[in-house]
């Protein structure tokens, strides 16, 4: 009785690599910087993989939660925005601001019976969650695709129903899904 | 009367010392943000990136950017520095390494307006011993810098420098000593005159690995950068240094490579000479720069592949490694010499 516990089968050999130092170390570390050389170069033929930014964009795919676009009806013209605020509501950021007015006959401004005066997303505050999206129940408020959205002010970040509703200025590149 | 300045069969008027060395002061200065530049677009290519390509086209005023940059800082220095030594640190490092790249010959005697001129800074009868002797002093500056900093990363820094300098000096002389034993001269010019029918890379490829391996460490470039290690020592010797010191520091790292490979294609590539062809005169110095800029990019290529050595690992491989080889071959050499003759 040794008290030595048996592993039985247990055991698995491991190949260990041969020790460092000496003469045969030297060989081999010299075996292996000229190895590491040609993987260096291969990489020089391989070419860069950078995508110089500013001049080329990394296209973005549909469902990426960008900047915040409102809708209208592409047939009246008129905002799909009822101004119900359930988007301020789901906002765990509490970025969107939604005041709302009755429409009139004379002045009709959305499709439901009210309509939103104010609507403000503040974009500095905002996280991109794409809650508001969930929660509107007319698609008025999507994700949009732009992601440039950097100002010098941060009163400029404070967007308004109607530079929300604009087209944005320059599109975004999009990408199929799975490309 | 021993001769100090090599019998060179030839007089130079003083003038033409003067204008020698104002041109090589002017090539090298001018070949350092060459370098530069080329090691950092190659080390970009090596990580499949662009390097440098905002400053001018394809980034070529880089170099131009960085140097106005360094050279209109303000001159800092800390207040546990001593400033006599700080000052002086920089000042010799890059003394040193230009005055060693005086002696790496670009050519031939040439005729030039009448006047016969070599093409080199000087060709010094001691040839060889001069690089070393400049090599050495150039760690002065590495030292001083270290200590006179007064923080603790440059001086282990300097520790390191001076730990990596016993490891190869020894190693990269007894190197040499197979050329200089073949040649029989320690002229760089006879040394690659006599390289006329075979460069001594042949018979000498061990002497010229384990010369290579002791440039590395000579001009503190990876994977010997210990005393610069910018991952554990900040920046090492120069990390107290910024604006034009440290410009000089860089100046003199650069130029020390230059000089490194200016010696290997003159010791071991035949220098100005072609295999198989002989072209006229003013090609040479084309030649010589050709074969420096193959070791540019041999020092990049390294840089870009090899991990920083550890601090024993460098010095086992220094007194264990390379020194047996380059006794060895350093015997050989003698016995194969004393054989033939």
């Amino acid at each position: 009785m040794t008290g030595r516990w048996n592993p039985g089968d247990d055991v698995i050999a491991v190949q260990r690599a041969p020790r460092p130092g000496g003469a045969g170390g030297a060989y081999r570390a010299f075996g292996e910087t000229l190895r590491g050389m040609k993987t260096t170069m291969a990489r020089i033929f391989e070419g860069p993989t950078t995508i110089s930014y500013p001049e080329e964009k990394v296209p973005v795919y549909p469902r990426f939660r960008g900047r915040h676009r409102l809708h209208r009806f592409e047939d009246t013209g008129l905002e799909k925005c009822v101004g119900c605020s359930l988007c301020a509501a789901a906002c765990p950021a509490d970025c969107i601001r939604v005041v709302a007015a009755e429409n009139t006959p004379e002045n009709r401004v959305s499709a439901g019976e009210r309509y939103a005066a104010v609507y403000e997303i503040n974009l500095s505050r905002c996280i991109f969650c794409g809650y508001c999206e969930v929660a509107c129940p007319f698609d008025a408020i999507t994700m949009g695709h732009d992601y440039e959205m950097s100002d010098y002010n941060r009163q400029d970040l404070v967007f308004t129903k109607e530079m929300l509703l604009e087209e944005p200025l320059e599109r975004t590149p999009l990408r199929n899904e799975g490309e | 009367m021993i001769p100090i300045i090599a019998d060179v069969g030839y007089a130079e008027p003083w003038y033409v010392q003067i204008v020698k060395s104002v041109v090589l002061f002017g090539v090298a200065v001018q070949m350092v943000p060459i370098v530069l530049l080329a090691e950092r677009k190659l080390l970009g290519r090596f990580q499949q990136r662009y390097g440098p390509n905002r400053v001018g086209p394809f980034g070529a005023a880089q170099p131009l950017a960085d140097i106005l940059k360094l050279a209109t800082k303000e001159a800092f220095r800390p207040n546990t520095s001593v400033g006599f030594l700080y000052t002086l640190a920089p000042v010799i490092s890059l003394m040193t390494a230009l005055a060693a790249f005086a002696i790496i010959p670009f050519g031939d005697v040439a005729n030039i307006f009448g006047q016969e001129i070599g093409l080199y800074g000087v060709d010094v009868g001691i040839g060889v011993l001069y690089v070393f002797a400049f090599g050495a002093v150039a760690f002065y500056g590495l030292m001083l810098g270290g200590w006179a900093s007064g923080s603790k990363y440059s001086f282990l820094g300097a520790m390191r420098a001076a730990a990596q300098l016993i490891s190869y000096e020894v190693a990269m002389g007894l190197s040499l000593l197979g050329v200089i034993m073949t040649a029989s001269t320690l002229s760089l010019t006879e040394i690659v005159q006599a390289q006329e029918g075979m460069w001594f890379v042949v018979p000498q490829f061990v002497g010229f690995l384990v010369f290579i391996v002791a440039g590395f460490a000579e001009t503190n470039r990876a994977p010997f950068d210990l005393p610069e290690a910018d991952a554990e020592l900040v920046a090492g010797y120069n990390t107290e240094y910024g604006g034009s010191r440290f410009a000089a520091f860089f100046f003199a790292e650069y130029v020390n490579i230059l000089v490194v490979s200016g010696i290997t294609v003159t010791m071991f590539l035949g220098g100005w000479h072609l295999p198989f062809v002989d072209p006229p005169g003013w090609v040479d110095p084309l030649v010589v720069f050709a074969k420096l800029f193959v070791f540019v990019f041999l020092f990049v290529w390294i840089r870009a592949t090899l991990p920083r050595l550890r601090y024993d690992q460098l010095m086992s491989f220094g007194w264990k490694i390379l020194l047996p080889l380059a006794t060895l071959n350093a015997l050989v050499t003698a016995v194969v010499v004393v054989a033939t003759s």
